[in-house]
């Protein structure tokens, strides 16, 4: 076990030395808060650009119709205009053009540049509304039956718990949450996974390997180099969460300032709106506060330590049968395929997180570290399906590692041939 | 209670799937002694080194170090240099001795002390902080060298170990395993150089085809395959050296050297040296007169094509 240890020591010292782990454990949450942050930065500057269309309104009813937005705004013109002199003038952006009876003949938007998506639903989402609002009306239907038909209802979400005591909850948030955590369970197993790979074929072309073989077990290396990886791939998870944790609260220490004055100025223009945003805000807050972070970190590690160990042992074998990593191909496709899929089914599941697909995904072990953590904060799977699931994952990456050490023993002192499925299941039948 | 043999193998097996490795190996090492393992390509040698290092494990027999059956722990005992040897690249020079040292079961103050005492034996102080790819070929086959005798193992392996060492470093190596020889370490090689044999090794055995074929002491080996020439220099310008010669030896050749000449004699069944001379002396002044004993290229090729049917 001792040597196990120096071994450890080693492949984690030389990989957190390393300038690229450094980097990207430092930037990893800063780059994924600009994720965030960068898109509504952009939208604002988009905002800026005012356009302007010409309205030649035949119809006569555009007016009421067509309201100037803060990116939009409509001229109306006499609708005998020339359309050639308008676009020779180059004026406005674009010019609409609403024959009398645009129901049955439609509106034309001239421009010189392709409009945007967002102009033409506009645009058109506004005619549309008009249309069926004059015809319920021609229909004898009152203004004031037409408006009590924009309904929307508020629906909270509220959840027992097993005390029967009540609690605030948020589907989206328990999506958010889930999907977030099966995604770092997805990158970080093929991340780390790659890397124990890299590190065996580095061995191997170094012709390191046979130093190393005349004085530990190949076990006694594979696992050196694998818990080696992980406890780098746990460091780099802790240096995350505490970083995130830090941002999160000195971006509520700046934002929510600036937040609190504008809502006092909405409150000075609408008290209801005020009330309103206040309780949203507490909902999700609460709803954040609510998730059992105790056992979604607790579940997050356990899974990515078993699912680790699994495919870490498998893509160990893989370093140890090939010469190369162009050669890995063959092999590494069928063992991340069912990651793959569980990641793809990750978001079906999210949909119905207590279905029969998301039940057997969560079992198998080869897909349950993604699927389970997607449903975990649902809290809605039962002790006996977790320890199912668990149990299962456990002989499981026992049963890789045992398969995988046999490969490994036989790989890593055999050069130059090229490796074909036969030949693996020969190593692992006789593995002498 | 010290045996006279330190290492051992008893009818070592091994097979893999296509093809025997070795069939029924036994070896003794004595203690103290350089031991060298022969043999063409594929012969087996190296599967008999992988299984003495517990790399690989025998299909059957066994290996006994110091009279015992030998355990996992021994493997520090053994310093092994392979013959598809290398470092890390990315690791630096002093970190790698040390881990490598560590893993042959040294602490690290123990380690730290007799790594300072060889990368000053070498003059190479100043390599500590450097990585291993900014270190020339040559430089590299140095520390591996190093790691290799670090731990002060009693049992030496060398796997083709002047394959890939530049002169300059064969010829530390060479000196090296002298020097350790003279500590009382045990040595044992594989190599297709056959003059480093005669220049180092008192045993050899020779594999071929998975089989031993040979083994013993040199000495008694040249003389197992000595074939009776004799080399004479000899002042007798102008005679027939076939009919001088007759019924004791035969000339092989007769080379004029100023006013004398050298021939290379082989005696005929039931003469010997003595009368070889007695002979010579007949006919004029002797010179010189040694008995050519067959060099070990010699005896490696006769015993490997002996055995080879038509090639």
């Amino acid at each position: 076990m001792s040597k196990i240890g120096i071994i450890l020591e080693r492949e984690y010292m030389q990989r957190v030395k390393k300038k690229s782990f450094v980097i990207m454990t430092f930037l990893g949450p800063v780059l994924m808060a600009a994720l965030f942050v960068v898109p509504i930065l952009l939208q604002g500057l988009e905002d800026e650009d005012y356009k302007s269309i010409a309205v030649l309104d035949a119809s006569g009813q555009m007016e009421q119709v067509l309201q100037s937005s803060e990116m939009l705004s409509f001229d109306f013109l006499d609708p005998g205009r020339d359309l050639e002199t308008l676009r020779q003038e180059g004026e406005y952006y674009g010019i609409l053009l609403v024959p009398k009876d645009y129901e049955s003949q439609g509106i034309k938007l001239f421009s010189t540049e392709q409009p945007s998506i967002n102009i033409k639903s506009q645009i058109s989402s506004a005619v549309e509304a008009h249309l069926r609002e004059t015809k319920l009306l021609e229909a004898g239907i009152r203004q004031s039956q037409i408006d009590s038909l924009r309904a929307h209802v508020a629906l909270d979400t509220i959840r027992w718990r097993e005390d029967g005591s009540a609690e605030a909850s948020s589907t989206e948030i328990a999506m958010a949450v889930g999907f977030i955590l099966a995604f770092m369970i997805y990158m970080f197993v093929f991340i780390y996974g790659s890397q124990v790979m890299r590190g065996v074929i580095e061995e191997k072309t170094n012709r390191i390997v046979e130093v190393l073989a005349s004085s530990v077990k190949p076990f006694e290396m594979m696992m050196g180099k694998v818990l080696g990886v992980a406890l780098v791939a746990l460091t780099q998870f802790a240096v995350w969460v505490v970083l995130t944790i830090v941002l999160v609260w000195a971006a509520q220490a700046t934002l929510l300032g600036d937040m609190g004055g504008q809502m006092q100025q909405m409150n000075l223009s609408d008290p209801q709106a005020m009330e309103q945003i206040q309780n949203m805000d507490m909902d999700w807050q609460s709803a954040l506060m609510n998730l059992n972070y105790f056992a979604i970190v607790g579940w997050f590690i356990f899974y990515f330590i078993g699912g680790y160990l699994l495919y870490a042992a498998l893509f160990a074998a893989v370093g140890a049968a090939v010469d190369n990593e162009t050669e890995t191909q063959q092999f590494i496709l069928p063992i991340t395929l069912p990651m793959i899929l569980a990641f793809v089914l990750a978001q079906n599941i999210i949909a119905n997180p207590d279905g029969s697909l998301a039940f057997w995904l969560s079992v198998i072990p080869f897909t349950s570290p993604v699927v389970m953590l997607v449903r975990i904060p649902f809290e809605s799977v039962s002790v006996g399906e977790l320890l199912l699931s668990a149990g299962l994952l456990v002989a499981t990456f026992v049963l890789t590692i045992w398969l995988a050490a046999k490969i490994y023993r036989t790989g890593i002192l055999m050069y130059g041939k090229k490796i074909t499925y036969a030949e693996l299941w020969k190593w692992i039948r006789y593995g002498g | 209670m010290q045996s006279e043999i330190f290492l051992e193998t008893r009818d070592v097996v091994k097979a893999y799937h296509r093809h025997t490795a070795l069939s029924g190996v036994s070896l003794g090492v004595p203690r103290g002694s350089i031991f060298g393992l022969l043999g063409p390509n594929g012969a087996g040698k190296t599967s008999l080194i992988r299984i003495i290092n517990r790399i690989t494990a025998p299909d059957s027999g066994q290996v006994l170090l110091d009279g015992r059956a030998m355990v996992a722990q021994d493997v520090e005992r053994i310093g092994y240099l392979p013959e598809e040897r290398g470092l890390y690249k990315d690791m630096k020079v002093g970190e790698q001795a040390l881990y490598l040292a560590r893993l042959k079961g040294l602490s690290r103050q123990d380690a730290l002390r007799k790594l300072k005492h060889w990368f000053e034996k070498f003059e190479i102080e100043s390599w500590w902080d450097k990585k291993v790819a900014e270190l020339s070929k040559g430089m590299q086959q140095k520390v591996q060298f190093l790691v290799t005798v670090l731990h002060e193992p009693p049992l030496l392996i060398f796997d083709e170990p002047f394959s890939g060492f530049d002169p300059v470093n064969a010829e530390l190596l060479k000196r090296e395993i002298l020097e350790l020889k003279a500590k009382g370490s045990t040595i044992l090689f594989s190599t297709h150089n056959m003059a480093s044999v005669e220049e180092l090794c008192d045993n050899i055995a020779l594999i071929d085809r998975s089989r031993k074929v040979l083994d013993g002491q040199v000495a008694a080996i040249k003389q197992q395959y000595k074939q009776n020439q004799f080399e004479l220099e000899l002042e007798a310008p102008g005679q027939d050296a076939q009919a001088l010669f007759a019924g004791t030896a035969e000339v092989i050749s007769d080379q004029p050297r100023g006013t004398a000449r050298r021939l290379l004699l082989r005696l005929t069944e039931g003469s010997d040296s003595n009368q070889l001379v007695a002979k010579a002396l007949q006919i004029g002044k002797i010179l010189s007169f040694r008995e050519l004993l067959p060099s070990m290229n010699d005896v490696f090729l006769q015993v490997v094509q002996q055995k080879t049917p038509k090639s």
